[in-house]
């Protein structure tokens, strides 16, 4: 799943978000973990990019990698066309009211010594306005869009309120700076299938509102397909597959795609579970991953130009790309990288491109 | 695997066709300083060898307090039990810990939703599924690691002469919950409880974790109870479905009958909240308003009638009790069932009334939980793309 190549982003002055050969790296003991390996995107204003995949995949690191949290081992990111990775620690600091987080555990990402009131008016203290009554007005404005009652809030502590509430809570503390691009990592993992959909429907209300930019990281493709535009497959670090989220449904491209399709459990109990749709084995391990395409140690259709040669972007149509040698439908452009090292992480370690040819579960 | 195993179910699939377990009006409620909550409030089911039983319900409707109690896990001075529970012809509620102790991990088991936090992270698996083995079954020291690593090659945990001797840290999510079933299963239990067993993993873990315990349960003629908040996840899976709300269940049926014909608005409710992979993007999903309600002070009357949409003046006040429904094996609790004319007169009556105070709006459920603010929201959802709306007149 190489992933690598840029075929698939559009024109420069399109984009709000502009990510390019992002990679991020992290020495470990006998080795350096190769969390994202050069994996580049681009998210137009008021869209909402999916990213799914795997634990272990990469999404949330490539979402804090954009944050500058911590910084990206290499590549490069454009907000809004200034160069994130250039800006000196000041600079950043600036910026990030633009760029806000919520995060997967509603509960655990609030404190629970403060008051709602003040969590929320947080962000306001580090920005402005810096006058209290001014912050608390705000705080209340938002607090009501995700539909919290702010009187009844404001002096209650975060163990007070459900988890679903508790994520309304976080989604209000991210508004009130008005930034430009949140990234959700996993906002409704930890919520019911009710809660679930009523932070969704909250999420796209929000959105049509403020005009939010979204990049909606989580592991169901079923959510993300709900709430995104595009959506991209991620898989050990590289990207497998990006395009409009109903055309990736309707024409999956990718192996691993079709079984994170496949795994989605359908209320419908007249539909057989095929058991056969499994994906095997284990993830490898990011600190010696695959040669070529790092998917092909689960792959079915696996051949011996994946442990050679890493697939490149190709276009199938306008809207969708696919980085893999033997794709499921057909596509219309071939671009094969030559069988060198074609990326800095390869030529580092080594690893990357050994054509050797590891079997699941070998590289633990 | 296991002599342990084997020899267990054939002692007792004695050709006996009465269920394996028959709860009655089983309660359990918790005296706190606040008040009594009435966390299971009279549930009574029966189930029969072999079959898989799913429990659904949102957090806070009381399933997994509900396998607590069958089990006895829920222990202390201010728990109050009642009811019955008989499993095989025996009654658990008078049984004391001791007791207890032959059939927990021997005749009922039970898997558990976090595999980070339910195995002992300084203990090797090996031990830990050995533990039990050694107790229950005498055996050996070596008999029970031999026992142990085809536990674990049954659950397919690849190397398992390797992995016995791993510490819970040094292993995936996916692997720890494999290494959980082979623990529960260690012993051959008859009854198996899978707590939310696939909450915590990602999708993919998720669909192989489900098919190992779907083989496991084949292969043992295992009775299994799986809960869940998931519909999709017991789906395909289970013989029969009990959904829960508010400590009650309020609608039971054979699987397919229950897709088929949903009767309680809370099932459907449940069920539209699911966004479905083939809906197109955008879709707006059908959220059940509200949240589930105070235990300690439940509404009057149905206990889901806060939140529901064909909610009428009769529901208010008095309690519906389950009856039974068209086919064999189901029944429900509601004044005004879906798919009926008194539920499709009792919607539509709502509708014109604008009952949308919280709930039916343009023939969908508002999502906020109090709605404030609700102008601009119902602005926008007027922009939205709205499909399946007249879904919830059928």
């Amino acid at each position: 799943m190489a992933g690598s190549g840029k075929a698939h982003l559009r024109p420069n002055d399109e984009s709000l978000l502009r990510v390019e050969d992002l990679t991020v790296e992290f020495p470990v003991k006998g080795g350096v973990v190769h969390a994202v390996s050069g994996i580049s995107f681009d998210v137009c204003r008021g869209e909402t990019l999916g990213l799914v995949g795997e634990s272990g995949c990469g999404k949330s690191t490539t979402g804090r990698a954009i944050l500058q949290l911590p910084r990206p081992t290499g590549g490069d990111v454009y907000l809004d066309g200034a160069n994130l990775t250039d800006l000196d620690d000041e600079s950043i600091r600036k910026r990030r009211t633009d760029l806000q987080m919520i995060f997967q555990d509603p509960i655990s990402s609030l404190n629970p010594r403060r008051r709602i009131g003040e969590v929320v008016a947080e962000p306001m203290k580090v920005w402005g306005p810096f006058d209290a009554d001014e912050q608390w007005q705000t705080a209340k404005k938002m607090l009501e869009a995700v539909g919290i009652d702010p009187g009844i809030a404001r002096y209650k502590r975060p163990h007070e309120f459900s988890g679903g509430q508790c994520q309304r809570i976080s989604i209000a503390r991210a508004l009130v700076t008005e930034p430009e691009l949140i990234i959700c990592d996993e906002p409704v993992s930890a919520l019911d299938v009710s809660v679930q959909a009523q932070i969704l429907n909250m999420l796209e209300d929000l959105k049509a509102r403020y005009g939010l930019t979204l990049i909606f990281i989580a592991h169901d493709l079923a959510v993300v397909k709900n709430i995104s535009d595009r959506v991209a497959v991620m898989y050990l670090g590289k990207m497998c597959e990006i395009g409009d989220s109903d055309e990736i449904y309707n024409n999956v491209a990718h192996p691993y795609t079709s079984i994170l399709l496949g795994s989605i459990p359908l209320p419908d109990p007249t539909v057989e579970i095929d058991e056969e749709v499994e994906l095997g084995g284990e993830l490898p391990s990011p600190i010696n991953p695959p040669s070529g395409c790092r998917f092909r140690t689960r792959c079915t259709s696996a051949t011996e130009i994946c442990g050679r040669v890493e697939p490149l972007m190709r276009r199938i149509t306008d809207t969708h790309y696919v980085a893999c040698h033997h794709p499921l439908i057909e596509v219309d452009e071939v671009a094969v990288a030559p069988p060198t090292p074609t990326h800095r992480v390869s030529e580092k370690t080594g690893s990357a491109t050994t054509p050797t040819h590891q079997q699941p579960g070998e590289n633990q | 695997m296991t002599q342990a195993g084997s020899s267990t179910s054939q002692s007792t699939s004695s050709t006996t066709n009465e269920p394996l377990l028959v709860v009655k009006d089983l309660k359990t409620h918790f005296q706190l300083d606040a008040g009594l909550v009435r966390a299971v409030d009279g549930v009574s089911f029966e189930l029969e060898r072999g079959k898989a039983l799913g429990v659904v319900g949102e957090s806070g409707s009381g399933k997994t307090v509900l396998c607590r109690s069958i089990m006895r896990l829920t222990t202390g001075d201010n728990v109050i039990n009642t009811g019955s529970v008989l499993y095989d012809g025996q009654e658990l509620l008078t049984k004391s810990n001791k007791e207890m102790r032959n059939f927990w991990g021997h005749e009922i088991s039970m898997v558990f939703q976090d595999p980070m936090t339910s195995l002992n992270p300084v203990l090797k698996i090996g031990r830990q599924i050995t533990e039990h083995l050694r107790h229950h079954l005498n055996i050996s020291r070596h008999e029970a690691r031999e026992t142990a690593i085809s536990l674990l090659r049954s659950v397919k945990i690849p190397e398992p002469e390797k992995r016995i001797d791993n510490y819970p840290h040094e292993m995936s999510g996916g692997m720890r919950q494999r290494a959980c079933i082979a623990i529960a299963l260690a012993c051959g239990p008859r009854l198996l409880f899978a707590d939310e067993p696939t909450t915590a993993l990602d999708v993919t873990v998720q669909h192989q974790i489900l098919n190992l315990l779907a083989q496991q349960e084949r292969e043992r003629f295992m009775t299994t109870i799986m809960v869940t908040h998931d519909l999709g996840v017991v789906a395909g899976r289970t013989d029969e479905i009990a959904v829960m709300y508010a400590g009650k269940v309020v609608e039971k049926a054979p699987t397919t009958a229950l897709f088929a014909n949903v009767k309680h608005p809370y099932t459907e409710a449940l069920l539209n909240s699911i966004p479905k992979v083939e809906q197109p993007k955008h879709t707006r999903l059908k959220a059940i308003a509200g949240r589930p309600p105070d235990l300690i002070n439940p509404p009057e009357g149905c206990s889901f009638s806060p939140r529901c949409p064909y909610v009428q003046d009769r529901c208010r006040s008095e309690e519906p009790t389950l009856r039974p429904g068209v086919v064999a094996g189901h029944t429900f609790a509601c004044w005004f069932p879906v798919g009926t004319p008194e539920g499709k007169a009792a919607f539509e009556r709502n509708l014109e009334a604008g009952v949308a105070v919280t709930l039916a709006t343009v023939g969908r459920v508002q999502a906020t939980e109090d709605l404030q603010g609700s102008e601009t929201l119902a602005e926008l959802a007027g922009t939205q793309p709205v499909t399946d709306s007249g879904k919830a007149h059928n």
